[in-house]
């Protein structure tokens, strides 16, 4: 019935140069606000970042040297700090959120009773605001408060404390401590101001971002497993796998392209991380959770460093852009 | 405070006041408002004069004070010229008290200009950062509104006279006698290059040292009327022996950390020699600031186990609560102790050293260039210079008034104390508010002090602030 009544409907040849020509006149607005919100600024911004702009009224001239912010803004102790732990974040932020995404997903996939409900709870703190979820994790990671009541009254920070594992007892929030040094062990890096190792308050902070987002990792996972066909298994179970060696060898192997589209989707957000951790530690103690966009804003509408603000700013587009841009080519290949 | 009568008769008064100025905007704590009304006898009176002024012409007739019987203050008009439409204030007074005592200018204004409907532009919220934010870029984008909010010295010369937003206001000065009326201190702080930008309206004390009374007393301390450095390290000892923390610190807001340095600072420098600072960054380099950078060392020693974790008013609690022993804040925490109920517990002396000196955290108000409606500005001004007004405001807000020929008598015991040391101490301005440096200075020493903090190096500390100063005065 479909295509008796799609015969007549064909469009007649003369409109099919207005057809042609429609996409792009629809599409010319957004193309323009693209152009000019989204490019226009980012070229404002890489302008300012080489301007001599550090008060309260624009200032337009180059600095001379051209890049002398950047130099300024690399040798900056602060920024070295916001940088190590933007690395540090993603990569347990990355490393936590995809394997539990991964655990629950392939956990789900077992179609037990209740696998519905279990799904819908782990999705649910992706609805939450990063503001909320930060808020309500300071105030369980707060040293006296929160987990740490429950803690000392059944007493397992005594237990720990006990053992040697005091470390372990969950104060991290505002314990300024850093644990290891890179500096000490790859050379040519001594002349960093920051100690590149794992600054332990950013530990709850990214607990609290992996709560957040494991549920979409999640997701994706289970879109990804419900397109492995059923008769990939049966041949594995046939051939006399176990289901270890199915996952291990066959289903997690197919994941790969959900695996690498979740770690980009999700490496983005926490490269750009503000608004969780503004509302969970700030800078913290001794800058151990300060990331650059705290930093960008500080600079730019309290100390009037524009420039500095707007260097960091395209430091932080580089980052983000080191991530995407390989994405954006690979999926055009694709197309 | 509170006489039903007195506040009855204001209720009615709030009322037809808010009829006249239909375009108030804010979020207005009322209860506070009225609970506080008595003090404020003077609003019925300056209804009167407003009732006057309505009947006949607004240009014609002058109100002279329309609250209260100033100290000594010669009667200068605080109406001139003919009314435009509206009146348009930007402030970053949107919370409780400071909303309510921001309403009593507003009622003051009013009362001398009813046929003006005003605009309260207040942006809440980050301690006035945001506020800012959001009136760097009117003012960028050529939107003034008719009078802002900011504090007084570097952030008003760094960033509304320089770049050229704001009119001197010398002959406003000369015509109210406010030259006379304001401190040298606050003068110096509100001029640039010895010209008047800004009337100051309400005027905080950062140096103050507030304890708990029953802590010292069952630890045999005695705070006499003011305390050493010395005085202050032996009473830390006592408290750190029996185990409580002597210094309560809200790390969580850096700016609570450098009001701990600045006072120190003051207190072992003294007014002449802390002042220099700002005009010389090589004084950096003396061995004052490093004596002084060694005595916020060694109270980084004495701070409460949980200061990373605390805001402020968290650390002020502390000592309301009798967990701590002393917290070093602007004067605002006693606002907050009233709040909380514990006021009764808390004493308060000036942050070590530093007697004989006023850190003086002022807010006030200015004229830009290009007002909409330069008439109303300019007698808004006038208004919210007055002592009648600042008299009403003072109150609300939990701070003085930023002239010192007022009657406090009104004011309750902190701000009675507060108001006669005002009159006789030498008034210095502040880094962490602000008006000492520049925001890119400021901005340094912040950063610096949250590192100093984690790893107290006093030669780091004292480098990189001197290495700020000196690139700022270079550029």
């Amino acid at each position: 019935m479909a295509a008796q009544t799609t015969e007549p409907l064909q469009t007649p040849k003369g409109s099919r140069f207005g057809d042609r020509l429609i996409a792009p006149v629809l599409l010319a607005p957004s193309v323009i606000a693209l152009l000019i919100f989204v490019y226009g600024f980012i070229g404002t911004t890489v302008w300012i970042s080489l301007s001599n702009w550090r008060s309260a009224s624009p200032d337009w001239s180059l600095a001379d040297p051209l890049f002398s912010v950047y130099d300024r803004l690399f040798n900056t102790p602060r920024f070295q700090t916001d940088l190590r732990n933007t690395i540090i974040f993603t990569v347990l932020f990355l490393v936590v959120a995809v394997g539990a995404g991964l655990l629950f997903a392939l956990l789900l996939d077992q179609k037990f009773p209740g696998s519905v409900l279990f799904r819908n709870i782990f999705l649910f703190p992706y609805a939450l605001s990063f503001i909320v979820t930060g808020v309500a994790w300071r105030w369980i990671f707060n040293p006296e408060t929160g987990i740490n009541i429950l803690f000392d009254t059944l007493g397992i920070n005594w237990l720990l404390a006990q053992i040697g594992l005091g470390p372990f007892q969950p104060r991290w929030l505002t314990n300024p401590e850093v644990a290891g040094d890179l500096r000490t062990v790859i050379p040519g890096l001594d002349g960093l101001f920051t100690q590149l190792g794992v600054p332990l308050a950013m530990l709850p902070v990214v607990i609290a971002a992996a709560w957040q987002l494991s549920g979409f990792a999640m997701a994706m996972y289970l879109a990804g497993l419900s397109t492995i066909s059923g008769d990939i298994r049966e041949a594995a179970q046939l051939d006399g796998a176990s289901g270890w060696q199915i996952y291990r060898q066959i289903i997690i192997p197919l994941l790969k392209p959900v695996t690498i589209s979740t770690m980009i989707i999700l490496g983005h957000v926490s490269l750009k991380i503000f608004d969780l951790i503004f509302a969970m530690s700030g800078s913290g103690p001794g800058f151990a959770t300060d990331v650059p966009g705290i930093f960008i804003i500080e600079q730019t509408f309290r100390a009037n460093r524009y420039d500095l603000g707007a260097a960091a700013a395209i430091v932080m587009l580089m980052l983000v852009a080191l991530i995407i841009v390989p994405y954006l080519i690979r999926s055009m290949r694709d197309l | 405070m509170t006489g039903k009568p007195g506040a009855r008769k204001d209720i009615e008064a709030h009322t037809v006041a808010s009829q006249r100025t239909k375009e108030f905007q804010m979020a207005t704590n009322r209860r506070t408002l009225l609970k506080g009304a008595a003090a404020l006898a003077a609003l019925p009176v300056g209804l009167r004069a407003s009732q006057a002024a309505a009947q006949s012409t607004p240009e014609a007739t002058p109100v002279g004070t329309p609250m209260g019987t100033p100290v000594g203050t010669p009667a200068a008009p605080l109406v001139v010229g003919t009314p435009e439409a509206s009146l348009e204030v930007f402030s970053w007074w949107t919370s409780g008290g400071e909303a309510a005592g921001l309403e009593q200018i507003f009622a003051a204004f009013s009362a001398g200009s009813p046929s003006v409907s005003i605009v309260n532009a207040a942006v809440a919220g980050g301690a006035g950062s945001n506020a800012q934010a959001a009136l760097q870029t009117r003012l960028t984008g050529g939107q003034a509104p008719d009078s802002w909010q900011s504090h007084l010295g570097r952030e008003l010369q760094s960033r509304y006279v320089d770049p050229g937003y704001c009119q001197p206001l010398t002959d406003l000065f000369a015509e109210q006698g406010w030259n006379e009326a304001f401190p040298q201190g606050v003068l110096d702080q509100l001029s640039v290059g010895g010209v008047p930008y800004v009337v100051p309206v309400g005027n905080h004390r950062g140096n103050v040292l507030f304890y708990n009374r029953a802590l010292m007393e069952s630890n045999g301390i005695t705070v006499g009327e003011t305390m050493s450095i010395d005085e202050f390290f032996a009473a830390a000892d006592v408290l750190q022996a029996a185990g409580i923390p002597a210094i309560a610190l809200g790390g969580r807001d850096t700016f609570a950390s450098v009001q701990l340095f600045e006072n120190t600072l003051l207190g072992t420098l003294g007014a002449d020699a802390y002042n220099a600072l700002w005009n010389d960054p090589s004084m950096w380099s003396s061995d004052g600031v490093t004596a002084a950078i060694e005595a916020f060392a060694r109270m980084l020693g004495y701070l409460n186990p949980d200061q990373a974790a605390l805001t402020w008013d968290g650390a002020a609690d502390l000592v309301g609560q009798g967990t701590a022993g002393f917290t070093s804040m602007g004067d605002w925490a006693y606002g907050d102790f009233v709040s909380k109920g514990t006021e009764a517990n808390v004493g308060w002396v000036t942050h070590p050293g530093s007697a004989g000196t006023f850190v003086a955290v002022i807010d006030g108000f200015t004229l830009p260039v290009g007002a909409p409606n330069p008439v109303n500005a300019a007698n808004w001004l006038r208004t919210a210079g007055s002592v009648a007004a600042q008299t009403a405001f003072a109150p609300f807000k939990g701070c003085i008034p930023a002239r010192t020929d007022v009657d406090a008598s009104g004011f309750n015991e902190y701000l009675q104390w507060s108001a006669a040391d005002f009159g006789t101490a030498v008034s210095v301005p502040s880094i962490a508010h602000g008006t000492a440096v520049t925001p890119q200075v400021q901005q340094a020493i912040s950063d610096a002090t949250v590192q100093f903090l984690v790893s107290p190096d006093v030669e780091t500390y004292r480098v990189t602030i001197q290495q700020a100063a000196e690139d700022d005065a270079a550029s």
